[in-house]
């Protein structure tokens, strides 16, 4: 079942005299339960697609389905009820409140949804322990290294079960072990609780934990490469030689 | 260059300034409004007392403008630092482009000037408008006929206000070049960075606390309310009001350490919506303020009280004169000056001569016929002795006055009246006419505070002597009743004793008290007129007789009533302006980081109408929590009030309770709404 569907969708700034194609005519489709990387130099495009995907962003044309849903023409409160119920985020630099405790971090997302007190509870508890985060969850953000706090941001995205987990550069703030930790943690996620996870990223090893990686140049679909069976370090040189094929800033990321 | 960018800066961030900005407007203006009440009042149509009046108001008015300037230029400097710390990156990126500091100064010193020179103009045009409706009320106020109507602009009020904020101006622009040339780059540009550590205070102390500075609060309360009258003069104030700020400030300190900790055990509502959002938000907000939160609450108190009690004043100065002054006139003269007594007063021998003659024979000599211009004449007498001072009236209960009334001199002689001088009084005022047997007196007083200490030696049943005779007291209690007419109950006492008690020896003064043969206002004023002429042409010099006069007494009490109303309202205005004015600016200056946190919640997928109620309950609290904290402080500030104002009568309060509601409403309401709907307008242009 298609979870995702990206139809024929443009993005263009600026004014007629000077137009920038952010995307041009990009389409793929993701399936329920897929781990998928988007790739891409910096402006490239994939910061846009994820944005529109999040519906913080409007397209200029095309659609985009979720759920067989097409979230292009949501207005209001019909747009709030989508984000809190069917998206879950990460970001790169976390986005926690740091007033709150990683615990009201998490269940925030929950009440939200106006899902009472004992519900909340015991979801959090299920999820820290699924994420190893048991100990920190009285602490605030500031106490927390880069590594814990995305991993209560991912807790935050997963908790509310959503249909689709859009992921902005989860790795970009993160040291090589945290992101190691961090990424196994997503596959877990994509394992254990069939989350469907889209990703950005310019970081080939990132990348070689999902399942499907879309290249993205200058707006366009570029390549597309599917892991299959190949082990995550054969999978990552063949996303190297993609990464080499693409040329441009997206060496220095490595 | 830097002037154009000064330029754009203020067009860029006038959404930060408008509160800024609406706070200078308002302080120009009022500024310039009660300074140009002088040329208000010379519209309308008063008599000599009342322009005295107006002088010493207008006198007082500026003395007061100085205090105001310093509150006010306190509030630009705290204000104009929170707008540089709004924009501490923009001055960070200033500074890496390679901009000198002194430069960066100089846009800073360019946009203050261009904003001080805005609101000074705009401000004036708003005061001299706003100052037009002024003299209608001024006019009011002192129960005086607008003439005639004329716009009237005073341009020693503009130069005034010109200098006065010219010099805040001037303090905020060195202000804000020191503080640009201390900043370091990298606080600059990191300053949005940092990310708010946050402590809690350990609940245990907090309670304690809390229950300390409580119980102290509770004594500064019973000090001004019930325990008034154990208050030691008038410096006694200071120690409740001392107390009460301390208290006040550990309070704040320790609710905002509980508040959280106590609604976080509501677990069901504490995660429901974005409550625990919102409650960190505001226990956060309160726990870097707790001293600006102090400040404010004392100012909305102080706002409180002035406000109401300085309109109430008027009303009850006014209340009681017609029991208080039932008579047109009272005229006295001291009767057989002693050569010492001249002497030490300066008077001269005609003067002695004349205080041997009586009321009727002066006015005779100043040809003033009393029996054309007078009627309901009463003649009385008092009468003093060496013998009887007021240590000598307290019998017993001394010791007790001595240690709680230090300040009472114990050895001015008291007044005696006879019997039936005073009932003649008492009937022609209609007052309690009373009879006494051959050893017995009457105590009669009207001042509440007298009262106690008599009715204590009452109690006692403390006799007096009199030329060797010796009295004892009808009553146990102090009777109700006054010689003098005035605007307040002032009657100490008097002793009244049977007629052959006293003596032409211990004659004292000659009280001459009558109406006037008058049918209306018309006739009245005239005799008036004449009674103000003798006193201006000869009277003053060859006798000591003065007069008391229903009129004069009314137009003092009106005049005086206005003068602390216009005092009262111009303290309590800008008091509870300042006060908004702060928690206005520290709302909007934590805007930037709210907005973040905002964009958070809707990217969870929070609709904007639980994002916009999240933001109104936050500020909402922010502004009640000071304001519920200062109204219960008042209640006992207005019971203290109140106490001091006893000898002015009954107040009548409830009006001028509502009357300062309504301005808080108004003037600390808006400030709220203006707030919250900038906020919301910080927080809803993400992009």
């Amino acid at each position: 079942m298609h979870v995702l569907e990206i139809r024929n969708v443009q993005k263009y700034y600026g004014s007629r005299a000077s137009l920038t194609k952010a995307l041009d005519d990009i389409s793929f489709d993701v399936e329920a339960g897929e781990f998928v990387a988007i790739m891409g130099a910096s402006g490239s495009g994939k910061t846009t697609l994820l944005n529109l995907i999040s519906t913080i962003d409007k397209v200029t044309a095309g659609h985009i389905l979720v759920n067989k849903e097409d979230i292009t023409t949501l207005k209001g409160n019909k747009l709030n009820k989508f984000r809190r119920e069917e998206l879950g985020f990460i970001f790169q630099d976390f986005n926690l409140l740091d007033t709150l405790t990683a615990y009201e971090n998490i269940a925030l997302a929950l009440s939200i949804q106006n899902k009472k007190y004992p519900e909340i509870n015991s979801k959090i508890k299920e999820v820290a322990k699924e994420l190893n985060i048991t100990n920190i969850l009285k602490k605030y953000p500031y106490e927390l290294s880069g590594g814990q706090k995305q991993r209560v941001a991912a807790a935050r995205a997963v908790i509310t079960n959503p249909k689709l987990v859009l992921a902005d550069e989860p790795t970009g703030a993160l040291d090589s072990k945290s992101s190691r930790i961090l990424l196994e943690t997503f596959k877990k996620l994509n394992k254990d609780y069939e989350a469907t996870i889209l990703m950005v990223t310019h970081d080939a090893f990132a990348a070689s934990y999902a399942s499907r990686v879309i290249f993205i140049k200058d707006g366009k679909l570029f390549n597309e490469l599917i892991k299959g069976d190949s082990s995550r370090k054969e999978f990552f040189d063949k996303i190297i030689d993609v990464v080499t094929l693409l040329g441009g800033d997206l060496n220095d990321a490595l | 260059m830097l002037c154009k960018l000064s330029l754009r800066n203020i067009s860029k961030s006038f959404k930060d300034y408008a509160i800024y900005f609406v706070t200078l407007l308002l302080g120009v203006a009022i500024f310039y409004i009660f300074n140009a009440i002088e040329s208000q009042t010379v519209l309308i149509d008063v008599t000599s007392s009342t322009k005295e009046i107006i002088d010493l108001m207008v006198n007082m008015l500026s003395g007061v403008s100085v205090f105001v300037s310093i509150i006010l230029g306190f509030l630009i400097i705290y204000a104009s630092r929170f707008l540089i710390k709004r924009r501490n990156k923009e001055f960070g990126i200033y500074l890496t482009l390679g901009m000198s500091k002194r430069k960066v100064g100089t846009v800073l010193l360019i946009e203050t000037f261009i904003i001080g020179l805005l609101s000074l103009v705009i401000g004036l045009i708003i005061g001299i408008l706003l100052s037009q409706l002024m003299s209608v009320f001024v006019a009011n106020m002192f129960e005086a006929d607008m003439t005639k109507f004329t716009f009237i602009v005073s341009k020693e009020a503009i130069i005034k206000t010109i200098i006065y904020f010219g010099i805040m101006y001037l303090l905020v622009m060195i202000f804000n070049t020191l503080s640009i040339g201390k900043c370091k780059l990298i606080d600059l540009l990191y300053a949005s960075k940092k990310t708010e550590k946050i402590k809690l205070k350990n609940p245990v102390i907090c309670i304690i606390i809390f229950i300390i500075s409580s119980l102290v609060l509770s004594y500064a309360y019973y000090c001004v309310s019930f325990g008034v009258n154990e208050m030691e003069g008038a410096n006694g104030i200071f120690i409740p009001l001392i107390l009460g700020a301390v208290a006040t400030f550990f309070i704040i300190w320790s609710i905002s350490g509980l508040l959280l900790k106590v609604l976080m055990h509501f677990k069901n509502n504490y995660y429901k919506n974005l409550n625990s959002f919102t409650l960190r938000q505001i226990s956060s907000k309160i726990n870097t303020t707790v001293f600006s939160m102090t400040i404010i609450c004392l100012m909305l108190f102080f706002t409180i009280c002035i406000l109401s009690s300085s309109l109430s004043i008027k009303n009850s100065m006014t209340a009681n004169l017609t029991t208080l002054a039932p008579i047109d006139i009272e005229l006295y003269k001291t009767v057989n000056m002693t050569e010492e007594h001249a002497t030490q007063y300066g008077y001269s021998a005609e003067v002695i001569n004349d205080s041997k003659i009586s009321i009727n024979d002066t006015l005779n000599k100043l040809n003033f016929d009393i029996k054309e211009n007078f009627k309901d004449i009463t003649d009385v007498f008092i009468y003093a002795s060496n013998d009887l001072t007021v240590k000598d009236t307290l019998g017993n209960s001394l010791a007790y006055v001595k240690e709680n009334y230090p300040y009472l001199d114990l050895n001015s002689a008291e007044t005696i009246m006879t019997i039936s001088d005073y009932n003649k009084v008492a009937k022609l005022y209609g007052n309690e006419t009373f009879t006494l047997k051959d050893n017995e007196y009457i105590l009669v007083a009207d001042f509440d505070g007298w009262i106690d200490i008599r009715n204590k030696a009452l109690e006692n049943n403390s006799t007096i002597t009199i030329l060797g005779n010796t009295y004892y007291p009808k009553y146990k209690e102090i009777k109700n009743g006054f010689l003098n007419i005035s605007s307040n109950h002032i009657n100490a006492g008097i002793f009244v004793v049977p007629d052959k008690a006293v003596n032409d020896s211990l004659k004292e003064q000659e009280h001459l008290l009558a109406n006037y043969k008058a049918n209306d206002e018309e006739g009245k004023k005239e005799i008036e007129n004449k009674i103000d002429l003798i006193g201006k042409e000869n009277y003053a010099k060859n006798t000591n007789l003065s007069a008391s006069t229903k009129l004069s007494i009314y137009e003092g009490s009106v005049g005086l009533g206005a003068l602390v109303t216009f005092i009262g309202l111009y303290l309590g205005i800008i008091f509870l302006i300042s006060s908004a004015a702060i928690l206005a600016l520290k709302e909007l200056s934590e805007s930037t980081d709210n907005k973040e946190r905002f964009n958070m919640l809707k990217k969870l997928g929070a609709s904007e109408k639980m994002i916009n109620k999240a933001l109104f309950r936050q500020i909402g609290v922010f502004f009640l929590f000071p304001l519920i904290l200062a109204i219960i402080h008042s209640i006992f500030g207005i019971i203290f009030c109140n106490y001091l104002l006893e000898t002015f009568g009954d107040e009548k309060l409830l009006k001028s309770i509502i009357m300062t509601a309504l301005f808080l409403i108004i003037i600390y309401g808006s400030y709220f709404i203006i707030t919250y709907l900038c906020s919301k307008n910080i927080i809803k242009d993400e992009r």
